[in-house]
Order: structure tokens, then sequence, then C-alpha cells
């Protein structure tokens, strides 16, 4: 049995039964799960969970879903990594990236959120998933989706980078191109969901899938001996992430895993797509849409549908945010490759460049523990990088050839 | 006329109808007649004469947003999409 009571409006209140739907009749308010966190308290504790196996669902009354787990049994649990000698480049103490870089089974946090999306529509009896994607969120919902016997209809728009569409038309899901931004996407396919009854997972699977991005938060505090950091740079697209994970916080608070709760949060944004960063900026709670412009694409959500809550989420933590330009996000990437040996794709890229800037403008405490969240790996985006790589030695087969290139390296 | 697509949440209002057909005008003025015909859908929508922070409102495909909001002008022909924030969208 799980522990959810229901839906809940965010904006008026109301509830609804556990059903495939996302958006309040009332007001249009977006629905989350509400759980018993009384019933929670009394079945989980940081014992029992650290004899779980190593995956995202070792946190799963706090999941919603209602029977076992049936998908992504090996996603979650990424490496926190401790990051000294970036922490030395950027001027701080104490600094970990935690690594989705490397999730199974498609290199992104998507996986976390898909492995309950899916869970949930196998438990609401779907035999189709679908969903709009700026590229990680495809290639999680087509290789989850095939492991899980699932018919899959993936959209995204047709501009996305070559290596991204490789890597999600290879799992055989019925994958289509639209003519059009991320949002274009988004809002036909809020249309076809209208019309035919599949699951998509960030329309009317929303509130179930959104919860998955919670075990990013849970993680990270378990993996610093069940304690929060103090500070904690998220990137933001549509803002569900990082609201999601300051959410995860205060449940191990409520639950009395957490015994204190002083993280700031701290948001991050491309320049050319900071329609949530402008708005926290300018001291407004409405996000006024933008057309979106930069190398960042898994960021480049200019309607952001979790806007309002991430300035919410980031103003009650204390926090703040920056939005970065092309070129700052380029340097960060080679940047946490250099010192660390992680390739970061492009949003890793506007995360780190984001918590440089929020460090030297003393936003940031850099005598505190700081965690950086770098979402998604480089292999997927390289073309960004194109013409930015430090230089490849070419030389003949021979000894003399090499050593002429040493010899200018040593000078 | 006017084609305007109603999402599942506002179809109880109109009985079912996916796509209800109006006469031309400013975004606010199609709220208005919706409403006339279909009691309660002009409160879903908007208060006090703007769009709910919830909603969005395309034109051919275009946020209201980044045309003129509600005064915005819908000719004959042209299509109306209410969306539900959470999944909205913009055009380029």
């Amino acid at each position: 049995m799980g522990y959810i009571k229901g839906l809940k409006c965010r904006e008026c209140g109301r509830e609804y039964p556990i059903e495939p739907i996302y958006v309040c009749e009332f007001c249009f308010g977006p629905l989350e799960v509400a759980y018993d966190y009384a019933e929670i308290k009394k079945k989980i504790s940081r014992e029992v969970i650290e004899k779980r196996p190593l995956s995202l669902w070792r946190y799963r009354e706090l999941l919603p879903i209602d029977g076992d787990p049936q998908v992504g049994l090996a996603s979650g649990f990424s490496p926190l990594v401790r990051a000294n000698n970036l922490a030395k480049a950027l001027g701080v103490k104490e600094l970990y990236i935690k690594d989705d870089t490397v999730m199974h089974p498609t290199l992104s946090f998507k996986d976390r959120v898909v492995s309950v999306a899916l869970t949930k529509a196998k438990e609401f009896g779907f035999d189709t998933v679908a969903c709009a994607s700026t590229g990680n969120l495809a290639h999680s919902v087509a290789a989850l989706g095939a492991r899980s016997g699932l018919q899959r209809f993936v959209f995204i728009p047709a501009t996305l980078e070559q290596s991204k569409i490789t890597a999600s038309v290879v799992y055989s899901p019925n994958l289509i191109a639209v003519d059009g931004n991320y949002d274009d996407v988004n809002r036909l396919c809020s249309e076809i969901a209208n019309k035919y009854k599949w699951a998509f997972v960030n329309i009317n699977i929303r509130p179930y899938y959104a919860e998955g991005s919670k075990t990013l938060g849970f993680e990270i505090a378990e993996q610093l001996g069940w304690k929060a950091p103090a500070s904690m740079v998220i990137p933001c697209a549509s803002g569900s992430l990082l609201t999601k994970i300051w959410k995860s916080l205060k449940e191990f608070k409520q639950i009395g895993i957490l015994d204190g709760l002083e993280t700031k949060i701290y948001g991050a944004q491309a320049t050319g797509c900071s329609p949530i960063m402008a708005a926290l900026k300018s001291g407004q709670d409405v996000v006024r849409p933008v057309k979106p412009d930069t190398i960042a694409k898994s960021l480049a959500i200019g309607n952001p549908a979790d806007g309002y809550y991430a300035i919410s989420a980031i103003r009650e933590s204390g926090g703040w945010g920056e939005d970065v330009s092309d070129p700052e996000i380029i340097d960060a990437i080679k940047l946490l490759a250099a010192t660390e040996g992680i390739f970061a794709e492009t949003a890793g890229g506007v995360t780190l460049a984001a918590a440089k800037k929020l460090i030297e403008q003393g936003r940031i405490d850099r005598d505190r523990s700081i965690v950086i969240c770098v979402t998604g790996n480089g292999l997927k985006t390289q073309e960004a990088l194109s013409g930015h790589t430090p230089p490849v030695h070419y030389i003949k087969p021979n000894l003399a050839s090499f050593e002429e290139v040493l010899k200018g390296l040593r000078r | 006329m006017v084609k305007v697509r109603i999402p599942t949440p506002l179809q109880r209002l109109t009985g079912g109808k996916e796509e209800v057909e109006t006469t031309a005008g400013k975004v606010i003025e199609i709220v208005n007649a919706l409403d006339k015909e279909f009691p309660g859908i002009g409160e879903r929508i908007s208060e006090g004469g703007k769009i709910r922070r919830f909603v969005n409102i395309y034109v051919n495909e275009e946020d209201i947003r980044f045309l003129k909001a509600e005064e915005t002008v819908v000719k004959d022909g042209e299509e109306v999409s209410i969306v539900p924030a959470i999944a909205g969208g913009s055009r380029r």
C-alpha cells in the first residue's frame, strides 16, 4: 500500500482522487500529490532506508505509488562527489557535485522522474506512454518504456542536436519531430493528450512524475550523512526540479529524518532563456514567457510551468539565482571537466557558471557546504563545444614529431 | 467565425465539446461571449477582465502574452486555443 491521500490543487486546495489528471477544474492550478506524513513517519527512518538497495526507490514511501516499483529499479543513487579541485578554483571550502551524468540508464536526472511516471502509468493501466521533450526526457521515456514493454510516442523539437535525436530513436519509440520549439511541442502535446488516452508523463502524469525529482534531494541529504547542505545550486527549465528538491528537504525535516533545515536554494538559467531568474531579480511573481535563444537547449523552456513555485521556493529558503551567457556556459563545462573529470551537458555548465557568479557576488557562503546539481551528461551535447575545445596535437608517427610537440608544451 | 479549442477541464461546461465557434473580436470579448453560451466558463478563464495566471491563451499558436494579451484581436477564420499553464507553450 502507498501513502498518498489524493491529489490537491496547489492554488485553491480542492481535493481530487488519484487519477491521471493534472489541473484543477476550478482555478486551473496544478495538482500535487498529498501524502499521509504521520503514517510515513512511523514506517521509515534513517536506519530503514540505509538497509535498502541503492536506488531511488529506497525512499518509496515518499513517492506516489501504490504497489511495488516496476520501472527503473537500477536508477538513482548517483555519486555525490567531493570536488576539492573545483573548490580550490572557486575559492570555497566544501564543495560537492551531485553527479547525475552517470544516471542509469540514460545519463540524466530524467531517469528519476520517468521511473516514477512509468510505474504510475502501469498502475493506472496505460499501455502507451508519451512525452514532450528537449532530449533528456525523450531518451529516458524511450529507454525505460522499452524495457517496460510500453508503446511510446516521443515528441521533440525538430531543431534538437543530432546526437540527442539518435539517442532517442535507437530505442525504437515512435519519434515525432515537431517543426517548432519546446513550448510549441508542449502545447501540441497538451492538445493531443486531450484527445488520446495515453500517459503523457509531463502532462496528465505530471503530478506523479514530478515527485521523482525529490529523490535527488533525498540522496544528497543522505550522502552528506543525513544533513542538508548550506547552499544548493539547481538548474531551472520548467522550475519543477528546484521546487521538488526544496520539497524533499522539507519532507525529510517533517518526518524527522533531518534535524534542521537551513539550506539556501539557488536557481540557474541561461541568459538566453531566463524567465524565472528575470522575475526573481525584478521582485515579481509573474513569470513573463520568453523566446529561448541559448546553447543550453535542455533548459530552453520559455514558458516555465513551475516558474512561480520555483521563485517561491528560492525566496522561502533565502536563496537567490543567476543567469549566464553561452560563453560562460562553455567555460564552466570545461572547468568542471578539467578539475573534476566530469563531463556535463550544457545545463551543467549553466549551473556551475551560475554558482561561480553567486559565489563571487557573495550570495553563496564560501565557508559552508555547497552542492551543485549536475543533471545530464556532456556526451549528449558535444556539438555545443565544437570550436571551443582545447587543442589536439597532430603529429607524424615518429619520436621526433612527438618531441617537437613536447618541447612546445614545456616552453 | 472563430474556432476555440477547449481543454479537458472545461469540457464539462461545453457539454463535452472540444471545439466551439464564436464571433471574432478581442480575446476578452471572446471569453465573455463564451460565458454567455456556456455559463461559468468566463470565471474559470479570467478574473476581473484579466486572464488567470494558470491559463495560457494562443491565437493561431502564438501566446497572447507576445501579442496584446487580453486586447489581442482575433479575426474571422483564426483559431484560439485555451491551455492550462502547466502544459503551456509559446511559438518562436
